[in-house]
């Protein structure tokens, strides 16, 4: 998808969050160099286009008390995957649900899908009544639950120089 | 966490309000005051249960990004963890319960830097990383409802 250096420098501008203040679209566009007005605009622009998928407050699971996060991957026949993905994205837990290539002897899966829960039991709970409720049982599966955690913060799509405004031009003498 | 810091986690999600002032609108909408809102905000923040008010941009609508996991032996963990961390490109990195073990997302504006990231990963840890990019999102991400039971 083609999008403007205007576009770009104001994403580079929020990636990382909003101001928690008064007027935090107005103090974006101040950073780079558009109006408050300019900045809501191409924000609803952005979300109309699907760029952005949501805007709001990006929760972490973890700290609100979902402390099992199960990454579960299955091995799809190639020409079900569209057809069961859509499926198991229907289910309010799953909060992912990906395709991806499988790259033989050692990685045999192609469907992702991610179950938070409280705890184990919880998330093993909701993966049962997905694999009943699909007819599932006979794509074989593997649950990788998450242990340590080593990093996480949100995406990084545009480098942070990107969110500078640009020289202003020399104006013209005379 | 109280009943303000739970609705502003589960009611703010999507629809933030794209007005002047976001955060007075919202403080309206719950019935409290625009400080009060603003000051949960950066506790929730600060706490980490939440990441930020911001976007979650479509993959690959700007730049490119993967998944990759490598098969780390345990003793080696913490050391390879920290190399892959290092990484401004790495946002999440976990590590999971499977032989493959070190699960990690990459994102770069452009796939020549994508692929520069992950051939230095594999050089300097000596080990194979697996490059899983996305194929297909059958999920639109609307955000997820914390029940607080």
């Amino acid at each position: 998808m083609e999008l403007n250096q205007r576009d770009l420098r104001l994403i580079a501008a929020i990636q990382h969050g909003l101001p928690l203040s008064p007027r935090p679209y107005a103090e974006v566009g101040e950073r780079i160099g558009l109006s408050e007005q300019e900045v809501i605009a191409r924000i609803r622009a952005l979300q109309a286009r699907g760029v952005i998928k949501r805007f709001g407050v990006v929760v972490r699971h973890h700290e609100c008390g979902y402390g099992a996060n199960a990454m579960v991957v299955w091995d799809v026949p190639n020409g079900d995957v569209d057809e069961v993905g859509r499926r198991f994205a229907r289910f309010p837990f799953v909060t992912l649900c990906y395709r991806r290539p499988r790259r033989p002897p050692e990685w045999p899966y192609n469907l992702y899908t991610m179950i938070h829960g409280r705890d184990r039991a919880h998330v093993l709970a909701q993966l049962a009544g997905l694999i009943e409720k699909t007819g599932a049982q006979a794509i074989a599966h593997r649950v990788l639950f998450s242990k340590r955690r080593f990093k996480q913060r949100g995406a990084q799509y545009v480098p942070p120089e990107t969110a500078r405004a640009p020289a202003p031009l020399k104006q013209a003498a005379g | 966490m109280n009943a303000l810091e739970k609705r502003l986690l589960n009611e703010f999600q999507r629809d933030f309000p794209l007005s002047s002032t976001p955060y007075a609108d919202i403080a309206k909408r719950v019935g409290a005051s625009e400080t009060e809102v603003l000051e949960a905000l950066a506790r929730l923040t600060a706490s980490g249960a939440v990441s930020r008010v911001g976007p979650v941009i479509r993959p690959h609508s700007i730049g490119v990004s993967t998944l990759a996991a490598m098969r780390v032996p345990p003793e080696r963990l913490p050391e390879i963890a920290a190399l892959v961390s290092e990484y401004p490109e790495v946002n999440h990195n976990y590590e999971r319960e499977h032989e493959v073990n070190l699960w990690f997302v990459l994102a770069a504006p452009t796939k020549q830097r994508l692929r520069q990231v992950l051939s230095d990963i594999e050089r300097r840890a000596r080990l194979a990383v697996l490059d899983l990019p996305l194929l297909a999102d059958y999920h639109i991400d609307l955000g997820f409802e914390i029940k607080w039971s």
